[in-house]
């Protein structure tokens, strides 16, 4: 310990020019943390003894409670063994700090998983994100977003089929920053081998689990050689770990020029990314299908897991039956096959495919009339 | 005030016209706008480039993998018509292995002294190594140490390429020298390491100010910022914070702002609601490859850094081709374009006219392209037929 902090506290201020010291810190490094082969990230809730599991329920804002609305009903159409138990993440102050109240914390920690319709977050009135906040609260240190095309709705893009995962807890999005004079703000982007390690890890698990067979990194560390530098070569130590998936890594400007040209050669990888990359990709690949109302995310912890539609609360819409519930519907999918209850999710999810891909009961957004209440029994009937 | 007069000092900032007297004034009275700025936009000695023997002397630097085979379509067509340029070529390499010069900081602070001199260049893109143990980007470090603050990349559909979107015209402009590419990143202790984005006033005014500025000389109606303010309060809120202050100043344009990842799905979805953005140097890099995509990929998007004192014209969407490097595919049109853009900028419009249009007749008529358009013409090929072209029109 004595050893590693006189090498550590020289190293301290010191940029990239000074890589020499930074390597020799890294061999000791590689010791610290051993790599693990256990599965990262594994649902471990149980039943209760009506053999429902219990799900927590984070409504949400705007049109949230119409979209959870909509799921409920189709859950309980398609008999899945789900218990909801809705809870309340008005955010409190605590130690001058923006948190959750402690029953809904002691929701999800109890369930271990959690169903989330739409937050707002005010811009500039000093509150920390409560999607942020909810986050680090639980740890949930990986963002998965697959993207898939739907038949029924038409965009510039056909067939397109990604999978991408964020790192969901540090690197630009740490929230360090501060003001070093007037008109100088210095902002923290953090990369740990220990996040880094745990994402990746999940990322290679998550590509066995969906049957791909590449995992690819996507980074900037021709210009961020430490940070993302760092990130790539967890990602390469990593990648011997699952000698069945192939690895490779790309620039984060290729990614964004070559998916944008033509995604489809994605269609059989897992791309794994840093925080902000991740965030803007994944919304972007999102543009490649039509929008946020027709992508889940999941955000993925160790202890326990959120799945949550990722668009906004909509507040011009709430309240008037216009909602399109897709996205939280296909969120809720991704729960059901990380909760295990697969056949279910396989089920709800064709029929919400045929439903959209069929073009009669569609919502305004994607260019239908129908409301809320009519997406929601074509699904129905069709189950 | 402040307006009219920036406006005027953006009209000389792309389409320099031979009014002396005009350019005087607007110098003065820019600078006066400036007079608590500690960093100014720009110096009149921008715009007046020195001519011996009747011919403007410009910085040629290549640039590594297709660099090469392109500048030298760039030096035939240039020659072919006559444009009273001189080149002074830099072989600056940033691959290490590259012969004879290899990457070596002599060749680039000669390029760096070459450019400070002429004040003007036409430059490829340098390759940079990951290795952790290597250099900062010579790209980056040339901006920084020239201050070229301002990256200009132009988005627009040309005539004939057909891509899945259409009237895409959109302009990014992109913080150059400060943001994540400070290159300031250290190891607090083994396995965490802290990289700075380092955003301040004087830099986000410059380049609202540049922003606003281009926007009315080259009559545009909308502004937009791109941000994360939502998440990095204090560094994006510091850069919107400045834009929509400045923007108090432009009532004759309109101005919002929009988050980088709801910007980037808009451009995939929606592109032809983007007019000018703005925005700090990682999402610039992000939204100029996407956007690239939406027009035909890096092989046709012109593009250059302004700076006070240095203006260097740069294919918009940055990348070295290495994959591509020697085998005669590489498509010019982006580093053509970009010395179009030169030639506007030292009020030779003529021939920037002549060059230019003879590039969007050849991709127009569609009979000759390079790999990257659909074809399977070379890049000497689409040279030549650029060459036969520009002789047709006389």
């Amino acid at each position: 310990m004595l050893a590693l902090r006189s090498i550590a506290a020289p190293a301290q201020r010191q940029c990239l020019r000074a890589a020499p010291r930074g390597v020799v810190t890294m061999s000791l490094q590689n010791q610290r943390f051993y790599s693990s082969k256990d599965s990262v990230a594994k649902f471990n809730g149980t039943k209760d003894s009506s053999g429902l599991y219990t799900v927590s329920l984070i409504e949400g804002d705007g049109i949230g409670p119409e979209i959870a609305v909509a799921v409920k009903d189709i859950f309980a159409a398609a008999k899945t063994p789900i218990k909801w138990e809705p809870i309340n993440v008005d955010p409190i102050l605590k130690d001058g700090k923006t948190a959750i109240p402690d029953a809904a914390i002691e929701s999800i920690k109890r369930n271990k998983i959690a169903l989330k319709g739409p937050l707002a977050t005010p811009i500039g009135k000093g509150h920390v994100s409560l999607n942020l906040t909810l986050r680090r609260t639980f740890n949930l240190f990986a963002n998965l977003r697959p993207c898939r095309s739907v038949a029924g709705f038409k965009t510039p893009y056909d067939n397109v089929d990604t999978v991408l995962i964020r790192e969901n807890t540090e690197g630009e999005y740490s929230g360090i920053e501060h003001v070093v004079v007037d008109g100088v703000v210095q902002s923290i982007k953090l990369i740990t081998r220990e996040a880094s390690e745990r994402v990746l890890r999940y990322a290679f698990q998550q590509a066995q689990a969906i049957g791909r067979k590449k995992v690819r990194v996507v980074h900037k560390a021709t210009i961020m050689k430490m940070s993302d530098g760092l990130f790539l070569s967890c990602a390469q130590n990593i990648a011997k770990e699952y000698p069945d998936i192939e690895f490779d890594a790309e620039l984060l400007d290729n990614t964004c020029l070559k998916m944008t040209t033509d995604p489809l050669p994605y269609n059989d990888k897992v791309l794994v990314m840093p925080n902000l990359y991740g965030d803007i990709l994944s919304d972007m690949c999102a543009g490649l299908i039509g929008g946020l109302g027709l992508t889940p995310s999941g955000n993925i912890g160790d202890e326990c897991s959120i799945f949550e539609a990722v668009h906004g609360s909509a507040p011009d819409i709430a309240g008037k039956g216009l909602a399109n519930p897709t996205a939280l519907l296909l969120s809720s999918m991704m729960m059901l096959r990380h909760m295990g209850l697969g056949e279910y999710a396989d089920r709800i999810e064709k029929a919400a495919f045929a439903t959209l891909a069929e073009g009669k009961a569609l919502t305004g957004d994607l260019g239908g009339k129908a409301s809320t209440q009519d997406f929601t029994s074509a699904i129905i009937n069709k189950l | 005030m402040l307006s009219r007069n920036s406006s005027r000092a953006a009209q000389r900032l792309l389409r320099t016209s031979a009014q002396p007297a005009q350019r005087l004034n607007f110098a003065r009275g820019f600078a006066s706008v400036q007079d608590d700025a500690p960093i100014q936009t720009l110096q009149s000695d921008l715009f007046k480039p020195t001519k011996y023997g009747g011919k403007y002397t410009v910085t040629l630097i290549p640039g590594d993998g297709i660099g090469g085979e392109v500048a030298e379509s760039v030096k035939t067509i240039f020659k072919a018509d006559n444009v009273p340029i001189t080149w002074e070529q830099v072989d600056v390499s940033g691959l290490d292995d590259a012969t004879p010069t290899g990457r070596t900081e002599d060749t680039f602070n000669q390029a760096v002294a070459s450019l400070r001199r002429n004040k003007l260049g036409l430059k490829g893109i340098l390759h940079t190594p990951i290795s952790r143990t290597g250099h900062q980007s010579f790209n980056v470090a040339m901006r920084q140490e020239l201050d070229i603050y301002a990256s200009i990349c132009l988005i627009k559909n040309i005539p004939g390429l057909e891509t899945r979107h259409k009237n895409v015209d959109l302009c990014i402009i992109r913080e150059n020298t400060e943001g994540e590419y400070s290159g300031l990143e250290h190891q607090s202790v083994p396995g965490v390491v802290e990289s700075l984005k380092i955003i301040t006033r004087a830099k986000s005014e410059r380049i609202a100010k540049f922003a606003f500025s281009f926007a009315l000389a080259n009559h545009r109606k909308k502004v937009t910022c791109i941000h994360k303010a939502n998440i990095m309060k204090l560094a994006d809120g510091l850069f919107r914070g400045t834009f929509q202050r400045l923007a108090k100043d432009y009532p004759q344009l309109e101005c919002n702002d929009m988050i980088v990842d709801n910007a980037s799905m808009q451009c995939v979805s929606r592109p032809q609601q983007f007019d000018v953005l703005v925005m700090p140097n990682l999402y610039g890099g992000i939204l100029s490859n996407i956007a690239a995509a939406l027009v035909g990929g890096p092989g046709v998007v012109p593009g250059c850094n302004m700076g006070r004192d240095v203006a260097v014209f740069e294919p918009g969407c940055r990348h070295v081709g290495l994959d591509i490097k020697g085998r005669d595919q590489a498509n010019p049109t982006a580093l053509l374009l970009s010395g179009a853009m030169l030639l506007r900028h030292l009020g030779l419009d003529d021939h920037a006219n002549r060059i230019s249009n003879a590039v969007y007749d050849v991709i127009a008529q569609g009979k000759v392209r390079t790999p990257d358009m659909g074809g399977n013409a070379t890049n000497k090929e689409f040279t030549r037929a650029i060459l036969g072209s520009m002789e047709n029109a006389l």
